[in-house]
């Protein structure tokens, strides 16, 4: 087996450029699919037959939670590669990702918290779902902190590939505490093996935020990866020859 | 893959495994605490304490919702299809709140096996409906079960 394609990725030059290729169909699609499962969601799809219009929040509840986790998956991995194969693209994509995926928990946390409410009759309920998804909350928060506190960059990457490995336990708690323990929490929405238990002119619009979710988060994700690795490389001459033709040639060396 | 990354990736393996393991136990440990509320079944044989506030869930009994009609006191029975355990509660019921719908209740255990809740919480399930859905399948369980 051949590793040089993975260790192309590891490059940053050929990262920057790969990314910045990427990028805009990313952001493309993400503001295309966001916009037709929004409005349909929002406007068109019917209501519930219990719970009326306040149904309506899973379209944005239900991605901003899938993404929460994915990203945290992403860091994990992102740390194993990072402390096996020493790529600095692995650090800076846990470093860039954690704000986005520590956003994306808390949107999870407050559209549930305000769903919770007019259904459920509480805002807060400390069941297994719930309190996990606070707990991956805490463990973003602390990847975040620990990349700030330490100023070495490569021990606060490694200490941040470390936090982000070990976290990843929470995962499947959070993704299996509705079966594991009984939860005011609803079932799964979503699942690959089965049909969801909706009719299609409600998971569908669903589908489609749920995608814009995840372009929306690499087209962030990128964009953010992007500036760090210019940041960090500022002094090569690949980053200094990006930012030259970026502002428009016009500066000398 | 040169053997000291090998290793590096084996070493990371056996730490998740590890830490995995160790929050198995301790969550198996907690099994009990963590479980949000007590299904009747438990209640009936005595596992919920008493006179402590404890959490009752299961699903409202069809036909056993009885309103005071000069106050907000209400009494129901919550099953889950095995053991069924009477709440008495005084307030206003969230708006989900039906029979045949599962439902938890904070409050405490009498001596009679009776849960007097100062709070009714609503669960619901995954399986979203249009209305006009939902009264198709009733209308379509009524004609059934008349001819």
């Amino acid at each position: 087996m051949s590793w040089t394609w993975f260790h192309k990725w590891g490059s940053p030059k050929w990262f920057y450029a790969l990314a910045g290729r990427l990028q805009p169909w990313l952001a493309l699609a993400a503001a295309l699919l966001l916009a037709v499962g929004v409005v349909w969601g929002l406007a068109f799809a019917p209501p519930d037959y219990q719970q009326g219009n306040s149904f309506r929040i899973i379209y944005i509840h239900v991605p901003a939670a899938m993404l929460a986790q994915s990203c945290y998956v992403l860091m994990a991995l992102a740390g194993v590669v990072s402390l096996v194969w020493k790529m600095k693209v692995a650090d800076i994509a846990i470093h860039c990702a954690a704000p986005v995926g520590a956003s994306m928990t808390a949107l999870a946390l407050l559209t549930g918290a305000i769903w919770g409410k007019p259904t459920w009759g509480a805002w807060w309920v400390w069941d297994a779902r719930l309190t996990s998804m606070l707990i991956l909350l805490f463990l973003y928060a602390g990847v975040i902190a620990l990349g700030n506190a330490i100023g070495n960059r490569d021990s606060a990457g490694k200490a941040c590939a470390v936090l982000s490995i070990v976290g990843v336990v929470n995962i499947p708690i959070i993704k299996y505490s509705v079966q594991w323990w009984s939860t005011l929490h609803q079932g799964a929405t979503f699942s690959l093996t089965e049909k969801p238990a909706m009719p299609a002119e409600m998971w569908l619009p669903l589908l489609f935020t749920v995608l814009g979710f995840y372009c929306l988060f690499g087209a962030v994700l990128l964009a953010r990866m992007r500036l760090a690795l210019l940041q960090r490389e500022a002094r090569s001459g690949w980053a200094q020859a990006a930012v030259r033709q970026a502002l428009g040639g016009g500066l000398a060396p | 893959m040169n053997p000291q990354r090998k290793q590096r990736l084996y070493i990371i393996i056996g730490l998740v495994a590890a830490v995995g393991a160790a929050v198995a136990l301790a969550l198996s440990a907690l099994q009990q605490n963590i479980n949000l509320f007590y299904t009747p079944t438990q209640i009936a044989n005595g596992e919920a304490p008493m006179g402590t506030r404890i959490r009752a869930g299961g699903m409202v009994e069809k036909g056993s919702l009885v309103r005071s009609s000069d106050s907000l006191q209400v009494r129901f029975v919550v099953t889950d299809f095995n053991k069924s355990v009477a709440i008495t509660y005084r307030g206003i019921l969230p708006d989900l709140f039906r029979e045949g719908q599962g439902i938890v209740a904070l409050g405490k255990v009498g001596t009679d096996g009776v849960v007097v809740a100062d709070e009714v919480l609503a669960k619901h399930d995954e399986k979203y409906m249009p209305p006009e859905v939902n009264k198709a399948l009733k209308d379509g369980k009524l004609a059934q079960a008349e001819p």
